[in-house]
């Protein structure tokens, strides 16, 4: 059984969303889709400055299995990417919800939010796929 | 359709395998990391389940000559008890049926090993051309076959295997000890020490307990694909199938042309193309940079497109491999990689990546 989180919203495509304090939300990729592409080994985030939108892809993900893009759940502009996943992409098997996360936007619209899934709806989701 | 099953499936569940349709048999894919089950065996030692592989034995007088006709390799090479030998099985066109590794087992005993995708054919094929009056194909569905990998393999295994079994330690690469029911074989597939061991399949789960017992990981067939990629050996279905002769497939050296006159089942058609040339070899290539070269994944060169036939990452190297068919013309030691839409260069190597944990490519 994969990990979801109450405080954390969720994309069709398998991403999560943490609002920050300052507005910002922080986006990784949940613990089912980690166990689904196994051991990572290239992550490719999104420049730091660039504009993301809603459901493109942005970033991608490379596991010894496959390579898998990553899509934006929100629009808006990449504020910060998580440098340690250069030299350390195990983290995000490791700790997807934490130490794992991919990158950081400043969103145009903050009620882009409401659009994703909560941890039920999600869980129900994965579920449906199992 | 229901998936087969071995011996050791209930073990495989208790030691947390993920699960996956394999050739129609569900095989561990690992047993949590991939990666780590990979050093395990790079480093110390780890150990498959690969009975889903089938066992063969073929007996009688007539065994000798109906396999030097069924194969491209001569077992006529095979000069005492328990050496075994790499071959290809053909069909007429030259085109590889399968790769398996037969054993000299006694005078008119041979046993060989094939694997699971192509089993039903193999054997299909094998009655097709034995004349039963003289020969008897046998296949051993009871035996279970474990492969243990790694430099500590044969210290942590020796102990654990039967009495008049523990010389195998002894033998060298490619030999096999046996008796009535279990054979040692000084094989594998991963570039490492270590063994393959028939067995009972009833006996196979007390033999796996005590090897993970003795510090050896489980280790699934994402890890035994990687190993065997850096090792450099081909994959049937991948690397070779019945579109591809040995000669394009890296596995010219497998072949014996002497002598002259055995008439071994796709001798004319391979005859016929080393005469008019070899189109394409198959090369290794190394990628420069990050991202993953994969099946599929298209090589430029100036004599013409290429392609990969399997490709990964390579976590002993810590970068991407591969073995790519390419144009034979092809005289350049960096090519182009077109991965996800992008040029990517990449290095030609001699095909073996690492081995006994070293890396071969400079």
């Amino acid at each position: 059984m994969t990990e979801t989180r109450t405080n954390l919203k969720y994309s069709k495509s398998h991403e999560w969303v943490r609002q920050e304090e300052d507005g910002s939300l922080t986006v990784g990729i949940t613990d089912h889709a980690q166990t689904l592409l196994g051991d990572l080994v290239f992550v490719e985030a999104p420049e730091p400055g660039s504009q993301v939108q809603a459901g493109e892809p942005c970033a991608t993900v490379e596991s010894v299995k496959a390579a898998s893009d990553v899509y934006a759940p929100v629009s808006g502009e990449v504020v910060a990417v998580n440098e340690e996943l250069t030299d350390s992409p195990e983290r995000v098997n490791e700790s997807p919800f934490e130490e794992g996360w991919l990158f950081r936007v400043q969103p145009t619209d903050p009620a882009g939010l409401d659009a994703l899934l909560d941890a039920d709806a999600y869980a129900e989701l994965v579920a449906s796929e199992e | 359709m229901t998936l087969k099953t071995t011996a050791l499936h209930s073990a495989h569940q208790r030691a947390g395998a993920r699960l996956v349709d394999f050739a129609g048999w569900e095989m561990p894919l690992h047993y949590g990391s991939q990666l780590e089950e990979h050093r395990a065996v790079r480093e110390s030692a780890g150990v498959f389940d690969v009975s889903h592989m089938r066992v063969v034995d073929i007996q009688g007088v007539g065994a000798k000559d109906f396999l030097r006709r069924l194969l491209a390799n001569d077992v006529a090479k095979l000069k005492s008890e328990g050496r075994a030998l790499y071959s290809c099985m053909l069909n007429e066109q030259g085109g590889v049926l399968d790769d398996l590794i037969v054993y000299l087992r006694g005078d008119e005993s041979y046993r060989a090993v094939v694997n699971a995708a192509t089993a039903e054919g193999d054997i299909a094929h094998m009655r097709a051309l034995a004349d039963p009056a003289t020969v008897r194909i046998e296949v051993r569905a009871e035996l279970a076959l474990l492969a243990v990998q790694g430099p500590d393999a044969v210290s942590r295994t020796l102990p654990l295997l039967p009495g008049d079994l523990r010389v195998a330690g002894e033998r060298r690469p490619f030999s096999a000890v046996w008796n009535d029911d279990w054979m040692v074989a000084r094989t594998g597939y991963t570039g490492e020490d270590g063994f393959e061991i028939m067995l009972p399949a009833a006996t196979a789960e007390s033999l796996w307990e005590a090897l993970l017992a003795a510090g050896v990981r489980p280790v699934g067939l994402g890890a035994r694909d990687t190993l065997r990629l850096e090792a450099g050996m081909n994959l049937y279905g991948t690397d070779m199938d019945t579109t591809t002769t040995p000669l394009v497939s890296n596995l010219g050296w497998t072949v014996a042309w002497e002598p002259e006159d055995r008439a071994f089942i796709g001798r004319e058609a391979l005859e016929r193309q080393r005469a008019e040339g070899v189109p394409e070899k198959l090369v290794g290539l190394v990628l420069e940079g990050r991202g993953v070269l994969r099946g599929g994944t298209r090589i430029e060169t100036e004599a013409g497109n290429g392609v990969v036939t399997s490709g990964s990452f390579s976590p002993t190297l810590g970068v991407s491999i591969a073995l790519a068919r390419i144009p034979a013309a092809s005289a350049n030691a960096t090519l182009t990689a077109h991965l996800r839409g992008k040029p990517h260069p990449v290095r030609v190597v001699k095909p073996v990546f690492v081995r006994h944990g070293k890396s071969q490519i400079g």
